[in-house]
């Protein structure tokens, strides 16, 4: 589904379902340097029930155009003119890592536009290994193979992919890859710089959940669980044996989540 | 700071699999079941809908089958893979994954026989045609290139001439018109080249050869390479627009670059062409690829000693392999294989067709059969047995020569191989006094 935000044009996937704004409405938010496809096991889900899905590329990832924002309070400001590009008042927002950061800043900003918050792989701060940062300001590969490192749990350094004949570590490496020059780096510079988590928790008055993995490396659950004990009523799941990625790597139990609480 | 990713060798034992979480079982547990149960009417619905990743039918899935396939996919690099029934449909399930009727496919003409007889004869019935174009004449693949070319198509290592294939050059020439390079890799095995890291865009392999390596059950795979752009594109309706025949999926808007090809190679080519492998062929050929780099090793050091000693051979007229450094396309195998170039290895015997014919009946270890890649070593003398119809001019156009004897190194001991082949030769010169 295309979408013209801000005047540029916005790619966004709706489960394979035609978008009802009438219906309850979720937005799906990526992580840094990723784009919708990290989504697919949840959003189809949503999609054949009953919900009206915008699972988004941020500007300047995946096939959306638009300027690349700086700072997640402006990828936060940008989420409203997204729900006003899809004729939507009020929608759920589910957030992974850089993503959940944004959304988490959009609900404490623009509390009347997000009806519940869903926080995966989250943590107030997300500090960001220099060797990292630097490998994504120069655009080098290693980058990708750090991101699919950490962020994939011990499991998921095997493989198993959920869906037949997909090949877990590479394709999120490729994922990675196709994104434009600059754009991982510039998206965990602004992970980097991020302070107000704590601030903005304190804010948020929407139904929030936060869904951590066991094992995740790059946002542990202690994190997650912090963040969760500093938004009011927030409740918590830690998912067994999960890394960063858990949408992908325990997709079922991640929508089991995402279930129970949407 | 390093990733710590698993390396080549320990994604061959390990990759796509864990113990199986039902048993505890340590070896990848073989699922000779045709169907699987669903919980509820919600669980179909949701495998049906691919709301969640799972097994139907073993047509279109099975789980032995895709630890076979996630481990190859992860080995090539690639972002996803399909295995079938054979190398054959595994060309031509990616064919017809992204080609209609009126389609043209350029495509070397140094290609396995049965694929050449596929693009040739077969898919002209069915509207789409090719353009042969020699895989060194880089000039000439873009000449052949045209507005309804949607495929280049090549072997790394082509067949019969051993010619290497500039898998750069070629994939630039092919993204240039917005169409995907496909290879066939079978005679390399990603443990010499991953031709995805060189431009390509899809791999397939005859696993039947060294991935399996032992000769007893065939198979083949596509592997997506994740990176060719389809919406860039817009030459590609099957992967781009809704898809009537799957409840109007857009595979592109769904699974993206990433994954598009091979959702839709799975949810459409094998449900309606049905190509499936048994899960008892994946499982022997998983039991071939947990040694694929030790194998390697062996059949790479195995060919040196061979090529050392026919290129010493009186009985010898000619020696061609890309790893000899009068090999027109030497360096270039150099920089895209440098482990080496496989263990074909084309030669010419003197005294033409009657010697090949009389070495080939004299050979005692090496097998006399129509195959390739096996453990064991295989011979093979085109002008008596697979080109038999042809005369010698014919047979020049084919790429070959009436002496030419094609021999794929096994993993015996070398010196026995040698011995063989020495007292074959001694055979051949009784026969027909060539030499004697």
């Amino acid at each position: 589904m295309k979408l013209q935000v801000r005047g540029a044009e916005t790619f966004a996937t709706t489960g394979g379902r035609p978008f009802g704004p009438k219906q309850p409405t979720v937005v799906f938010v990526h992580g840094a340097g990723m784009n919708r496809i990290v989504w697919y096991l949840q959003t189809r889900y949503f999609a054949h029930h009953g919900y009206a899905v915008l699972a988004v590329d941020l500007p300047q990832h995946g096939r959306s155009g638009g300027l690349l924002l700086k700072s997640v309070q402006d990828l936060a400001d940008w989420i409203p003119d997204l729900l006003d590009a899809a004729g939507v008042e009020q929608a759920a927002l589910v957030g992974h890592s850089m993503g959940s950061l944004v959304a988490l800043e959009s609900a404490a900003r623009h509390p009347g536009r997000v009806s519940k918050l869903a926080l995966l792989g989250a943590a107030p701060q997300m500090p960001v290994h220099p060797d990292l940062l630097n490998a994504a300001n120069a655009d080098d590969p290693v980058a990708y193979d750090l991101i699919m490192d950490w962020g994939t749990g011990p499991v998921g350094h095997f493989g198993r992919h959920p869906v037949p004949g997909i090949s877990l570590l590479p394709g999120g490496r490729n994922l990675l890859r196709m994104e434009g020059s600059g754009v991982l780096g510039n998206d965990l510079g602004l992970c980097n710089d991020y302070q107000s988590g704590m601030e903005s928790a304190d804010k948020v008055q929407c139904p929030t959940l936060v869904v951590c993995g066991e094992v995740d490396r790059m946002t542990p659950a202690k994190q997650g669980l912090k963040l969760c004990g500093a938004i009011s009523g927030a409740e918590s799941v830690v998912v067994p044996k999960a890394g960063h990625m858990m949408m992908i790597e325990h997709s079922g139990e991640t929508l089991a989540a995402l279930k129970g609480f949407l | 700071m390093k990733p710590k990713l698993f390396q080549f060798d320990t994604l061959s034992l390990h990759g796509g699999q864990r113990p199986d979480p039902a048993t505890g079982a340590r070896a990848v547990p073989i699922y000779q079941t045709t169907s699987y149960v669903f919980n509820d009417s919600d669980h179909a619905a949701a495998l049906f809908n691919l709301e969640q990743g799972g097994h139907i039918y073993s047509r279109i899935s099975n789980p032995t089958v895709a630890v076979l396939e996630e481990r190859i996919a992860a080995l090539e690099g690639g972002t996803g893979a399909v295995a079938t029934a054979s190398g054959q449909s595994a060309l031509f399930l990616s064919l017809l994954t992204l080609l209609d009727s009126g389609s043209h496919i350029v495509a070397s003409a140094s290609l396995y026989g049965g694929s050449i007889n596929l693009l040739r004869h077969t898919l002209p019935r069915f509207g789409i045609t090719t353009t042969f174009v020699h895989p060194r004449d880089l000039d000439g693949v873009r000449k052949a290139m045209r507005p309804e070319t949607r495929l280049v198509f090549g072997e790394v290592i082509g067949n019969p001439g051993l010619e290497i294939l500039d898998l750069e050059a070629v994939s630039a020439i092919a993204h240039e018109a917005e169409v995907p390079l496909l290879i066939d890799a079978t005679f390399n095995t990603p443990y010499l080249c991953q031709p995805l890291e060189w431009g390509a865009d899809l791999v397939m392999h005859s696993v039947t050869k060294w991935m399996g390596g032992h000769g007893v059950a065939i198979g083949g795979i596509v592997v997506e390479g994740g990176r060719f752009d389809w919406e860039a594109s817009g030459k590609f309706p099957t992967i781009t627009e809704p898809y009537e025949g799957y409840h109007g999926i857009n595979f592109a808007e769904e699974f993206g670059n990433t994954h598009a090809f091979a959702m839709r190679a799975r949810s459409e080519g094998m449900r309606d062409f049905g190509p499936a492998m048994s899960p008892q062929n994946a499982f022997y050929l998983l039991q071939g690829l947990e040694t694929l780099p030790v194998r390697m090793d062996r059949h790479l050091a195995n060919t040196e000693k061979v090529l050392a000693f026919l290129q010493e051979s009186e009985d010898v007229v000619w020696v061609s392999h890309p790893n000899l450094s009068e090999h027109p396309d030497h360096a270039l195998a150099k920089k895209q294989l440098p482990k080496g170039a496989g263990s074909m290895i084309s030669f010419g015997i003197r005294g033409g067709r009657e010697s090949g014919a009389a070495f080939i009946n004299a050979v005692q270890l090496a097998s006399h059969l129509a195959n390739v890649g096996d453990a064991k070593t295989l011979v093979i003398h085109p002008a008596t047995t697979t080109h038999a119809q042809m005369d010698a001019e014919a047979m020049e156009k084919a790429g070959m020569t009436e002496d030419l004897i094609r021999l794929s190194v096994g993993m015996e001991d070398s010196g026995d191989i040698i011995d063989d082949m020495k007292q074959a030769f001694r055979a051949a010169r009784k026969v027909t006094g060539v030499g004697a």
